[in-house]
C-alpha cells in the first residue's frame, strides 16, 4: 500500500511562519468554593514540522494547556492572553469555527483509549465520522480510508479489527486506533496528551516510534504532553519544563536535558531513577508542588529550590535568555554572571 | 560490642530489637537460611462466565504454577507487563484471593491450611501496600486512627496504639501533630502513601508486599518514597517484595528479580545477572524497550512487535512463543520447564533454549543476550493476539 496516499503531507502552508503561537495565556478555573489558578502566563510557539515536548509533574498545567489550544476546558474555565493555531486565533472562534477546525487543523490523542473511544462504536465507525464530518464523500469511501488508516498506523489484520470494538483490542492496538482516528483528517498540528503512559514498556516504544515516524512522514508539528524525561529525550526537537502553570525552561532538547538551567530540571533529572547507584539513596526534590489555589508571589519553586535566596520570595523571576529559544526563568543561569558560579550540573 | 538500633516504645507489638552486628531477629525462628516465604506451584484460576444460563465457559490462568522463595532481609523484585498476574500473585500471596492450588510456607509454617500459621499471625506478619494510596485508606478515619486500628485490633490498649501509631508517623517522615488529625483528602499523593507504608508498618510485619506503591506518584516523589522505604527496610528489618512494571525502579530497589510473562515465571535471578546477562528471551526484549534518556540514542526498530496475547486463551507449549524471535515447533507442543534453583545466586530460566536436551535447535547453545535478533513481525508464521 503507497502510504503517502492515506494522509497527504502538509506541505502547503508556508514553514517560516509558526503553526502555534502562544503568548502570555493564562487558564484559571473558578468555581465558587475556590480560583484554581492552573496556567499562569506561557509563551511558546511551534513551527510546522516541529516536536515539542511538554514536560511536567502532575498539577503543572501542561494538559490544561494542551486543552486550552483547542478550547476543550469546561465554561468555569477562563483563558487569556494570546492563543494563534495556524494564524488563527482561537479565543475569538465560534462553536461551529472551532468543530471546523478539531480533527481537521488540530488533532487530540489521549492518555487512556479505553475512556476516550466510544465503546458501542466499531472503530472504523468511528473513524469514518471524524472523516465524514469534514470531507463531502460516501460511508464506503470513508470506510476504505479507515483502513488504508489502519494499515498506515501498522495495525495488524487491519480490515477485522476495523469491524472491532474498542474492548475487543488490546491497549496497544486501541492507541493504534485512536492515532488513526486523529490523523484522518491530515491535521497541521497533532496534541498528543500522554499517549504512552498507560501502555507497556514494550508497546510504549512501538508507540512512541510509530508516532515519531507518522510525524515525519506527514510532516505535521506535535505537541507531545509527557512526566517522563525518558520519553521526551525519545520524540522531542525542543523541550518545555511546567512547574506549577509555568514553563520554567525551555530548549533544544539537547540542551535542556544535558545542560539544564533552572534547579527543578536538575532536581527532576537528578531524581529520576536510571542506573542509580543502590547502595546510595536518591537524590529526591524535598517538599512537594504548591498549592495551585494560592497565589504567592516570587518564585514558585523557592519553597524546594536548593539555591534559594531572598529575592527569590521577593519578585517573580524573569525569563533569562540564554540563546535563541532557550531560556530559563530562574535568577541564577545569568548569562553575564562568572559561569563557575552556575549551580552545578546534574549528571544525567 | 553490640550495637542496637533504638526502637519505639515497648508495646505488645513494638517492632523488635535487632542486633546489628548478628543481625538476628527475635520473631526468626528458622535462621536464617530458612526463606522467609516459599511459594510452592501456585496457580490462580478465574473463571469466565457467559450464556444464558451463566456457565463457567473458560478459566482465566491469572497465576500458573508459579514457585519461587524469598530469602531473609532481601527485597524481590516482580517485572512484567499489564495482565501478567502481578497483582494477582500480590494478593494471593496476603490471602486477600483463594488459590486453586498450592503452598505458601512462612518461615518454616504452612499458611492457611488445618494445623498451620493461623491467619491472624500471618496477617501480622505480612503486610501490602497499594498502588492507589487514596482508595486504599478509610476517607472517614483520620490518618492516626487509620494508622493505630490494625494494633487495636490484634489487641492492643488505644493509648499505646495511638503512641505507636505517632512514631510510626514520624519514622515515615510525617510531623504528628500535624498529620495524625487530618483526613486523606487534605493530604498529597505522596503523603497519603506515606501513611499506607506506616499502617502496613504498624504491625511490625516482617513481610512487606508492595504492588505498584509508587507507580501513581510523581518523579520527585517517587524518589522519596524510595528512599524512605529503603531506611524502612535497614530500620525495622524487613523483607519486601516489590511489585512493578518500572524497570528502573525494580533495578534500583531489588536484590533479586523475578520476570513474569501471561502468569508464569520466566526467569528468576539476582539483579544484576538479570540486568546484565538477561537470559529469557522476553527479558532481554523488556530490557531493551527501556528509553534512553540520551536524545541522540533514540531506537528506530522496537525490540519486540504487538501485545501480550489474552490470557483467557494463552499459547501452547511456551506462552511467549508468538512473540519470541527464536519459536521453533518444540516451542509450541511443550512448555519449557524453569531450571533448578539451587540457592540465592542462582539464576534460573523457563526456555528451551537454555535445555541442552529440550530438542531446540539453539538448545545448549542459546545466542549472547546482546544479539539482536530479526523483529519483524510479518516474517515470522506465527500472528501475534490472534
Amino acid at each position: 500500500m503507497p502510504k503517502d496516499q492515506v494522509v497527504t503531507p502538509s506541505t502547503s502552508h508556508d514553514k517560516t511562519v509558526p503553526i502555534v503561537d502562544v503568548q502570555g495565556m493564562s487558564v484559571k478555573f473558578v468555581s465558587r468554593e475556590a480560583t484554581v489558578y492552573a496556567v499562569n502566563g506561557v509563551d511558546f510557539h511551534l513551527m510546522p514540522g516541529e516536536v515539542l515536548c511538554v514536560i511536567g509533574e502532575s498539577g503543572s498545567g501542561k494538559s490544561v494547556s494542551m486543552r486550552a489550544l483547542m478550547r476543550l476546558l469546561p465554561d468555569k474555565a477562563h483563558i487569556a492572553g494570546k492563543v494563534n493555531v495556524s494564524g488563527r486565533d482561537v479565543l475569538s472562534m465560534t462553536k461551529s469555527e472551532l468543530t471546523a477546525m478539531r480533527g481537521r487543523d488540530v488533532s487530540m490523542i489521549f492518555q487512556e483509549p479505553m475512556t476516550a473511544l466510544d465503546p458501542v462504536y466499531t472503530i472504523g465507525d468511528q473513524i469514518c465520522e471524524t472523516i465524514l464530518r469534514h470531507e463531502a464523500i460516501g460511508q464506503d469511501v470513508a470506510m476504505k480510508r479507515a483502513l488504508d488508516l489502519l494499515e498506515f498506523v501498522r495495525v495488524p489484520s487491519a480490515a477485522r479489527r476495523l469491524k472491532s470494538y474498542p474492548f475487543e483490542l488490546s491497549g496497544g492496538l486501541r492507541q493504534r486506533a485512536m492515532i488513526a482516528m486523529a490523523l484522518s483528517c491530515s491535521p497541521k498540528l497533532l496534541l498528543a496528551d500522554e499517549p504512552t503512559t498507560a501502555l507497556d514498556a514494550t508497546v510504549q516504544i512501538q508507540v512512541l516510534i510509530l508516532l515519531r515516524k507518522l510525524q515525519k512522514e506527514m510532516g505535521m508539528g506535535m505537541i507531545f504532553v509527557t512526566h517522563d524525561l525518558s520519553v521526551a529525550a525519545q520524540v522531542a526537537d525542543k523541550v518545555a519544563v511546567m512547574y506549577a502553570g509555568q514553563i520554567v525552561e525551555m530548549g533544544d532538547v539537547r540542551d535542556v536535558l544535558r545542560n539544564p538551567q533552572h534547579p527543578y530540571t536538575q532536581g527532576m533529572l537528578a531524581s529520576t531513577v536510571h542506573g542509580q547507584d543502590r547502595s546510595k539513596d536518591i537524590p529526591a526534590i524535598p517538599g512537594s508542588p504548591p498549592d495551585m489555589r494560592l497565589r504567592v508571589a516570587g518564585c514558585k519553586f523557592a519553597p524546594r529550590c536548593p539555591h534559594v535566596s531572598a529575592s527569590c520570595q521577593a519578585a517573580e523571576p524573569p525569563q533569562v535568555m540564554l540563546g535563541a529559544d532557550r531560556y530559563a526563568r530562574c535568577i541564577l543561569p545569568d548569562p553575564t554572571r562568572d559561569p563557575h558560579l552556575l549551580p552545578q550540573k546534574v549528571s544525567a | 560490642m553490640n550495637k542496637t538500633v533504638k526502637h519505639p516504645p515497648n508495646g505488645l507489638l513494638s517492632p523488635p530489637e535487632i542486633d546489628v552486628v548478628s543481625n538476628k531477629d527475635p520473631r526468626d525462628r528458622g535462621g536464617p537460611a530458612q526463606p522467609l516465604f516459599i511459594v510452592k506451584n501456585l496457580v490462580k484460576n478465574f473463571p469466565v462466565r457467559g450464556g444464558i444460563l451463566n456457565r463457567t465457559t473458560a478459566q482465566v490462568q491469572a497465576v500458573s504454577n508459579v514457585s519461587f522463595q524469598v530469602l531473609k532481609g532481601e527485597t524481590l523484585g516482580v517485572v512484567g507487563e499489564s495482565g501478567c498476574g502481578k497483582s494477582t500473585l500480590a494478593r494471593l500471596l496476603m490471602h486477600l484471593l483463594d488459590r486453586t492450588s498450592g503452598e505458601l510456607i512462612f518461615d518454616g509454617d504452612s499458611v492457611g491450611v488445618h494445623g498451620g500459621m493461623p491467619m491472624r499471625k500471618f496477617r501480622e506478619a505480612a503486610q501490602m501496600v497499594f498502588q492507589d494510596s487514596y482508595s486504599s485508606l478509610n476517607p472517614r478515619l483520620p490518618v492516626e486512627d487509620s494508622v493505630s486500628y490494625g494494633p487495636k485490633v490484634h489487641g492492643m490498649a488505644g493509648k499505646a496504639a495511638r503512641e505507636l501509631a505517632r512514631d510510626i508517623l514520624k519514622k515515615v517522615g510525617l510531623r504528628p501533630e500535624i498529620f495524625g488529625p487530618r483526613y486523606p483528602h487534605e493530604l498529597s499523593g505522596g503523603q497519603k502513601q506515606r501513611v499506607n507504608i506506616a499502617r502496613a508498618l504498624a504491625l511490625s510485619p516482617r513481610l512487606v508486599i508492595l504492588d505498584e506503591a509508587v507507580s501513581a506518584l510523581d518523579k520527585s516523589v517517587e524518589a522519596q518514597v524510595l528512599n524512605l522505604l529503603r531506611f524502612l527496610k535497614r530500620h525495622y528489618n524487613l523483607t519486601y517484595v516489590f511489585i512493578s512494571h518500572d524497570l528502573n525502579v525494580v533495578q534500583y530497589i531489588s536484590d533479586r528479580v523475578l520476570v513474569m510473562y501471561l502468569g508464569e515465571v520466566v526467569e528468576l535471578g539476582p539483579v544484576d545477572e538479570i540486568y546484565n546477562r538477561p537470559r529469557h528471551p522476553y527479558t532481554r526484549a523488556l530490557l531493551r524497550s527501556r528509553l534512553s534518556m540520551d536524545p541522540d540514542d533514540r531506537m528506530d526498530d522496537a525490540p519486540i512487535a504487538g501485545d501480550p496475547p489474552n490470557p483467557i486463551n494463552p499459547p501452547s507449549g511456551c506462552r511467549f512463543r508468538t512473540r519470541c524471535p527464536y519459536a521453533e515447533p518444540i516451542c509450541a507442543s511443550t512448555p519449557p520447564a524453569i531450571s533448578q534453583w539451587t540457592g540465592p545466586e542462582s539464576h534460573t530460566v523457563a526456555c528451551h533454549m537454555y535445555n541442552p536436551v529440550d530438542g531446540h535447535s539453539l538448545s545448549g547453545n542459546p545466542p549472547a543476550h546482546d544479539a539482536m535478533p530479526d523483529t519483524d513481525i510479518q516474517s515470522r508464521p506465527t500472528r501475534v493476539h490472534a
